[in-house]
Formats: structure tokens, C-alpha cells, sequence
């Protein structure tokens, strides 16, 4: 049935303060910014909920079910304060579910109105069971609730509360840089750390004519992919091809993948300094692969200043599937063109690397001079989650 | 230089005239040449004399044509029809280890289906011997089935000493040539040959068509049914303009492939300059005057290096392919003996009548500087420590 606004309800409730009105300011303006391509939208703070008035579609409310910062969303009625307005749309919202078992809660937030809560659950429960014989009461554990909020300016009724996403408005936590791969582990990262309120910058890592333009579209996909969810992504494209000839040829093949995920860390701390990110955040999970035992990570990390956020790092490889397919993010991953080529993956890579080893090995390349070069053929592309025709090459 | 296609024997562009007399076909001589009316007996006249000029580039009569949608259904036309015809007659088929997948494929299939199939191996230059075909042929072998040229290395199989061969020992069986790489570059006596498939694109014409050209009185079991067209072997309406196209393309392509061979050679000897560089496949003299297949040290994949020429306009294939964790290499390859980058590395050349010295020199500057962008030499083989 058609609903007259949106009732979004946040989390974190135990912010204060400061704190709490920075987080609703941006949690609103994500709203907007996210709802903006559906039409004229106005987005208001009530009483620690979040009103939406736009006239609403399913699109409308999946797209704001990923709003990072929601709980969740409800369809939401308002009629004047009247009892019998009230009571026939309690009884047009019991209708439209059917059977089964419900009960009334009411709220009062405006204290002027003629009934007290028990008072407004009695009214509506009894018109509801009157006319509606398939429904009967369950105080304890129904099937519907239907909510009354009584406010001043009318009265509101809402049924199913949507789960929506959770987390912490886009940009709350401040910046990160990413490393994404075309696999399915790092967007997942990705969008977990932007969950938790992290803007994020997406770096990735191609090897032309090594790698090819088929897997260098599939990185830009996964990478509007998470701009849909957080607004504007930038998507930083490493031109590797250099760095990785130069460790095929001066390194021995069994440390050639460590000592490349090293390189790419320096390349994200230099990143993150000049965009004022304080972490880092990769699709790392423990023991799945080569580079990923402890010994690999232990190493890889000894280059970090900055802390390495890992979101996977407990996940089995199901379960960080499962995920992909929720975000969307997996039928991407899984097209047949890999990144940083298996070319340069030895054989029989060492699973267990020694720092000190790693780093002589490294002595065989001149590595500023390799970073420096590879800057001034990288490029970099901004792209618009919430206007996806937008995209900038800077 | 805005590009040189040395893709030759994946697909060739049309001749001018090819596509004149396509268009022609198509706005003019539209009718469906089974109708009785003038339009009709227009278009079939017109396939007629196409088949005639087709005969004429084979070597054939114009009634052992019989057109088809392409090369691959004139092979799978062949290996299924002929055999179901003699099966009673016997169980042995007989091909080589570098078909074309849609040779390799049906005898796969018919090998599940209960026949005694036989693959020749290959030497290390892509020919097969004599000998193995002869110890091969038995009484009850109804088919040998062997590419012409092939498609990846250029190599040439001897076919009239073949179809000698298999006239002596296995009288009853059929000897099919998948002419598809060597027609038009090349002119053999082809007297011993009961069979022949040709394909369209491959010669400057269009795609989607080709031929079967079966010798009268060799007896074939019909694959598309439902019409009378093809002397009642091969159902569906006569893709009337592509069968003029195809007519014409095979004559021009026949009268201008003159200069290949002198192409070829000024290919591999520019290439020759280039450090590292191996040649896979017969010498000069016994290979195919249009393809050139080649392996640089220090290139591990064949696609990274097609992928730097093309950068540079430059296009050719290789038989590897790279789309997943572990690289498929060119079975063609394989058979011959080819191992690790050599094997795996390895791209293919292939000219044609419209390529020119000019494109040729290019390709091999392009070339030059594309093996130094991706070769890596690991220090161990250089000789220092690491």
C-alpha cells in the first residue's frame, strides 16, 4: 500500500553531545545525497528518528536500506489527531497483512491528546479484532506490530520495521586507503571498513600489457560498486609494471609475491600521506593463501606505520562469499581476468618468509627510484556513487 | 602507419569486389533460387556460375560443390557424415595431433560412439611421417582426416603421397583435407583427395560461408535436413550473397597471393635480427608461404606480448590463452614438442595478398620494442647473484 513517508531509525544511540549531532548531520545529508536521484527529497530530524518525505518507491527504499548509519526503515502514515482516523488506519494497516496474531504499542511524544497509550492500544485493538476476523491479539509475541506515535502535528502508524544496514555515516571516522584487488576479498573489505564509517580511497594495482583491460574494467566496476554505497570514491590505478619486472628479474622467485605486497604498501603509506588517511585496510585473511600466513603478514606489516585494518582477517572463505553476494560484489569478482597476472606468481612461493631474508632480497632494487617512477604514469579517477554518470579523470 | 592485420589466419578482411558483389546480391538479386519465378531462376543462375568459378580455383567439377555456413560445418559435415555412411564397412578413423578443434572435436565424439580412432603424432616441425600413417592404415579404416596447412605454425602435410598411400592400403576409405588454411596459398595435386572443406573468410571473402567439395561417386550422409537444396545433401535456403562472395573471393585471392612467400621470408628475416628470437615450425621451404610462428626468450606469455603489439597496431594471435590461473597452451604447440615459455609464449604472424613490405618492416620495429618492454631475464640467467 502506499505510504506517506519513511521513518529511518539510527544507531549508536549511545553518542552525545557533539558527537551525536555530527553524526545525524551527516547521516542526513548521506540521505539526501543518496535519495536525490529519485526526485525532490526532504529529509528532517524528529525526536532521534529520521523523517523522510518523498513519495516512495521500492527503489527509493532499497537504496536507503544501505544507507551506512540506518538500523531501520519503516513505511510510516500520518492522519490527524482523531480517533477514528486513527482507528480505521490501524485497521487498513492490519488488513493489508492478513492473518495471524497482532497487537497495538502506542507512544505518546505530545501529551495533549485525548487518550493515554493503554487507552489509544484498547481503541485500535478492538476495532481491528471487529473487523477483522483472521487477526486475533498476542500481547507476548505477534506476528504485526502495529506502532502509534502521537505527536503534536499528528498521529503516525507504522508496521514492519525494515532492517536496514547499520553502521556509521560515510565519512565519520575519517579516511582510509584501500587495497583493492579484483578479487573477491578486498571490496568486501572495502565496504565493511565503510560501514564503520571510513571514507575510503581505492588503490589498485595493474600491470599493462601484463595484465589487461578486461581486469582493469573489472576494478572500476567493484569500484562503483562501493561508491554506490558511500558516496564519492576516488579509485587510484597504480602502474605496477615496472616494479614487478624489476622484482621478477633482481629477486628470487619464492619471495617475488611478499616482497611485491610490500612494495604495494609502500605505495598505500605514501598515498595515505598525502591524503591525510590514518589506516589502511586490505582483504587479508589469515592463511588462505600464500601471502596471507601469519609469517607473510607479520612481514608485509613491518613496513606499516599506519594500522593495517583487516576486516577479514577471521572470515572463512564462505562466509566472506556469502557476503559478496549480499553487497553485489561477487559476480563481479568472479570474471575470469586476473590482476598482477599470474605471470609473476612463482610456483613454489615461501609460505613463511623471513624478514631478514625479505629485506636482502630487496637490496637488489633500487626502490625510490622504481616508486618514483611509476607516479608519473599513475592515474586517477573519481567517481560519483550517488550521480553515477559522474566520473572525472584527475 | 596507422595498422598492420597479421591476423590473417584467424579472419581476413573482404575484397573490394567481394563486398560490391555482395551488396549487388542483396539489393538486386534477391530471390530465394528454390522459387519458380524469374527472381528465383535469376538467383539460382547466379549460384550456379558461382559454383563453377569455385570448382574452377579447387581444381574440381562444379557438381562436387556444395556450399556451406563455414569451414567448421564443412568438418563436422565430413567427419560424421562419411563415417555413418561406412561404419558397416569398418571402425577405423584416422587423423593427426594439430586439427582444427572442429575436426578434433567430432572425432573425439565418434571415438565415445565406439570407433577405433588413431591419432598421427606430429614431429617437431608440425609434419607427420609417412611411415605412422602407414602402419595405420588397416582393411577396415574408413576415413583419414589431416589439415592441409596448418593453421598455427604453417607446416604443409604431403597429401599426394597421402592419398597415394591410402588408395594402396585402405581402398575403402575416405580421405577428407581440411583445405581451409591452404587454399588459395598454395597449389597441390589434390587428384588422391576424396574431400575437401574450404572456408570463406579465410580467403578475403565473407564469413559464414564455405564448401565441401566431394569427389562424385564418394557417398555422404546429409546433415541438415529438411530441403532440397545441394543436390538434396545440404538443407536450407543458398545464402545467395555469400556464395558470390565467396566465388569471387577465392578467384581474387588465388590470382594475388603471388608475393606471399617473398613476405614471409623478409618477416622472419627482420625478426631473425631480434635477440632471442625462435622459430616454431618447418623451415622456410616446406612451410606455408603465410604464417610465421614464433617464441622470444624471456616471453613467458604469448598474450601479454600480443596484447604490447597491439599498443602499437600491430595485430596477431597466439594460441595460449590467459583468462584463468593456469594458462592453456596451444595443443598444436604441445604435440610438436614445445615446452615452458617457448611453449606458452609463442604468437603467430599470419599474412595475406593485402599485406605489404611497408606493414611488414613495421611489424618487426613494433616488435623489436615490444619483446624489450615485456621480457624478463632473471638475474640467475644472466649470471649474477641474487
Amino acid at each position: 500500500m502506499n505510504c506517506d513517508l519513511i521513518m529511518a531509525r539510527y544507531g549508536e544511540i549511545a553518542l552525545k553531545g557533539r558527537n551525536r549531532y555530527q553524526f545525524e548531520d551527516l547521516l542526513v545529508s548521506n540521505i539526501e545525497k543518496t535519495l536525490a536521484r529519485f526526485g525532490p527529497v526532504k529529509v528532517e530530524k524528529v525526536y532521534g528518528r529520521i523523517l523522510i518525505h518523498q513519495p516512495v518507491h521500492d527503489e527509493a527504499l532499497s537504496a536507503l536500506k544501505q544507507v551506512f548509519g540506518l538500523v531501520s526503515v519503516s513505511r510510516a502514515h500520518v492522519v490527524p489527531l482523531d480517533i477514528s482516523c486513527i482507528k480505521d488506519k490501524a485497521l487498513a494497516l492490519a488488513t493489508a497483512h492478513g492473518q495471524g496474531t497482532f497487537k497495538i504499542q502506542a507512544r505518546r511524544a505530545y501529551k495533549g491528546f485525548g487518550y493515554d497509550s493503554p487507552g489509544i492500544n484498547r481503541e485500535l485493538g478492538t476495532h481491528v479484532q471487529k473487523h477483522c476476523p483472521s487477526l486475533t491479539v498476542d500481547v507476548h509475541d505477534p506476528d504485526l506490530i502495529i506502532r502509534v506515535e502521537i505527536r503534536q502535528e499528528g498521529a503516525y502508524l507504522f508496521s514492519s520495521a525494515l532492517p536496514a544496514v547499520g553502521g556509521l555515516p560515510v565519512g565519520m571516522t575519517g579516511r582510509a586507503i584501500l587495497l583493492l584487488s579484483g578479487g573477491i576479498d578486498s571490496p568486501v573489505a572495502g565496504w565493511m571498513s565503510m560501514k564503520r564509517g571510513l571514507k575510503v580511497t581505492a588503490l589498485h594495482f595493474h600491470s599493462p600489457p601484463f595484465t589487461s583491460d578486461a581486469a582493469l574494467d573489472k576494478v572500476k566496476d567493484l569500484a562503483r560498486l562501493l561508491a554506490g554505497y558511500g558516496g564519492r570514491l576516488a579509485l587510484h590505478l597504480h602502474h605496477f609494471t615496472e616494479i614487478q619486472k624489476a622484482i621478477a628479474e633482481n629477486c628470487r622467485p619464492q619471495l617475488s609475491v611478499i616482497i611485491m605486497r610490500r612494495m604495494m604498501m609502500r605505495v598505500a603509506e605514501k598515498l595515505a600521506e598525502q591524503e591525510d588517511a590514518l589506516a589502511i585496510v586490505t582483504g587479508e585473511c589469515l592463511g588462505q593463501v600464500a601471502s596471507q600466513t601469519l609469517e607473510s603478514i607479520y612481514v608485509t606489516n613491518a613496513l606499516a606505520r599506519r594500522p593495517v585494518l583487516r576486516p577479514l582477517i577471521a572470515f572463512d572463505k564462505r562466509e566472506i562469499i556469502d557476503r559478496a553476494l549480499d553487497i553485489g560484489s561477487y559476480d563481479i569478482s568472479i570474471r575470469p581476468y586476473d590482476d598482477c597476472c599470474t605471470l609473476f606468481v612463482p610456483k613454489h612461493p615461501q609460505l613463511f618468509p623471513r624478514l631478514q631474508k625479505v629485506e636482502d632480497s630487496e637490496r637488489n632494487l633500487d626502490i625510490p627510484r622504481l616508486l618514483a617512477a611509476a607516479e608519473t604514469v599513475s592515474q586517477r579517477l573519481l567517481l560519483d556513487g550517488w550521480d553515477p554518470g559522474h566520473e572525472e579523470h584527475l | 602507419m596507422t595498422e598492420a592485420y597479421l591476423d590473417n589466419s584467424a579472419t581476413t578482411r573482404a575484397w573490394p569486389e567481394v563486398v560490391r558483389v555482395m551488396a549487388r546480391a542483396m539489393e538486386r538479386d534477391y530471390g530465394n533460387p528454390s522459387s519458380l519465378h524469374p527472381r528465383g531462376l535469376a538467383a539460382e543462375k547466379m549460384i550456379q556460375e558461382a559454383r563453377e568459378r569455385l570448382a574452377r580455383v579447387v581444381g574440381c567439377h562444379g557438381d562436387e560443390i556444395y556450399f556451406t555456413s563455414g569451414g567448421t560445418e564443412a568438418n563436422n559435415w565430413a567427419c560424421f557424415g562419411l563415417t555413418a555412411m561406412r561404419e558397416k564397412r569398418g571402425r577405423r578413423i584416422i587423423t593427426t595431433a594439430m586439427e582444427h578443434p572442429s575436426i578434433r572435436v567430432p572425432f573425439r565424439v565418434l571415438g565415445e560412439r565406439g570407433f577405433d580412432v588413431v591419432t598421427l603424432p606430429v614431429s617437431r616441425e608440425g609434419e607427420i611421417s609417412l611411415e605412422h600413417l602407414s602402419d595405420a592404415l588397416t582393411e577396415d579404416t574408413i576415413l583419414v582426416s589431416v589439415m592441409w596447412v596448418n593453421n598455427e605454425v604453417g607446416s604443409v602435410q604431403p597429401l599426394a603421397e597421402m592419398g597415394t598411400l591410402i588408395k594402396e592400403k585402405s581402398p575403402h576409405a575416405v580421405f577428407h583435407v581440411d583445405g581451409v588454411q591452404g587454399l588459395g596459398k598454395l597449389r597441390t595435386d589434390l587428384s588422391n583427395v576424396d574431400v575437401l572443406s574450404l572456408s570463406g573468410h579465410k580467403l578475403h571473402g565473407p564469413k559464414g560461408t564455405g564448401a565441401l567439395c566431394l569427389k562424385r561417386g564418394v557417398r555422404i550422409e546429409p546433415w541438415l535436413l529438411g530441403g532440397e537444396q545441394e543436390n538434396q545433401l545440404r538443407a536450407g535456403t543458398e545464402n545467395v550473397p555469400g556464395i558470390l562472395g565467396l566465388a569471387e573471393a577465392a578467384t581474387l585471392t588465388g590470382e594475388r597471393s603471388q608475393g606471399l612467400r617473398g613476405l614471409r621470408e623478409r618477416l622472419v628475416t627482420g625478426l631473425e635480427g631480434i635477440e632471442g628470437f625462435q622459430l616454431n615450425g618447418p623451415p622456410g621451404e616446406r612451410s606455408a608461404p603465410h604464417i610465421v610462428n614464433a617464441s622470444f626468450a624471456g616471453v613467458a606469455r604469448g598474450e601479454v606480448l600480443v596484447r604490447a603489439l597491439a599498443e602499437r597496431e600491430v595485430h596477431v594471435s597466439t594460441g595460449s590463452a590467459c583468462h584463468s590461473r593456469r594458462p592453456q597452451a596451444s595443443h598444436v604447440l604441445e604435440a610438436m614438442g614445445l615446452r615452458g615459455n617457448a611453449l606458452t609464449g609463442a604468437i603467430r604472424y599470419s599474412l595475406s595478398a593485402m599485406n605489404s613490405e611497408l606493414e611488414v618492416d613495421y611489424a618487426v620495429g613494433a616488435t623489436a620494442d615490444a619483446v624489450e618492454e615485456v621480457k624478463i631475464i632473471p638475474q640467475r640467467q644472466r649470471g649474477r647473484k641474487r
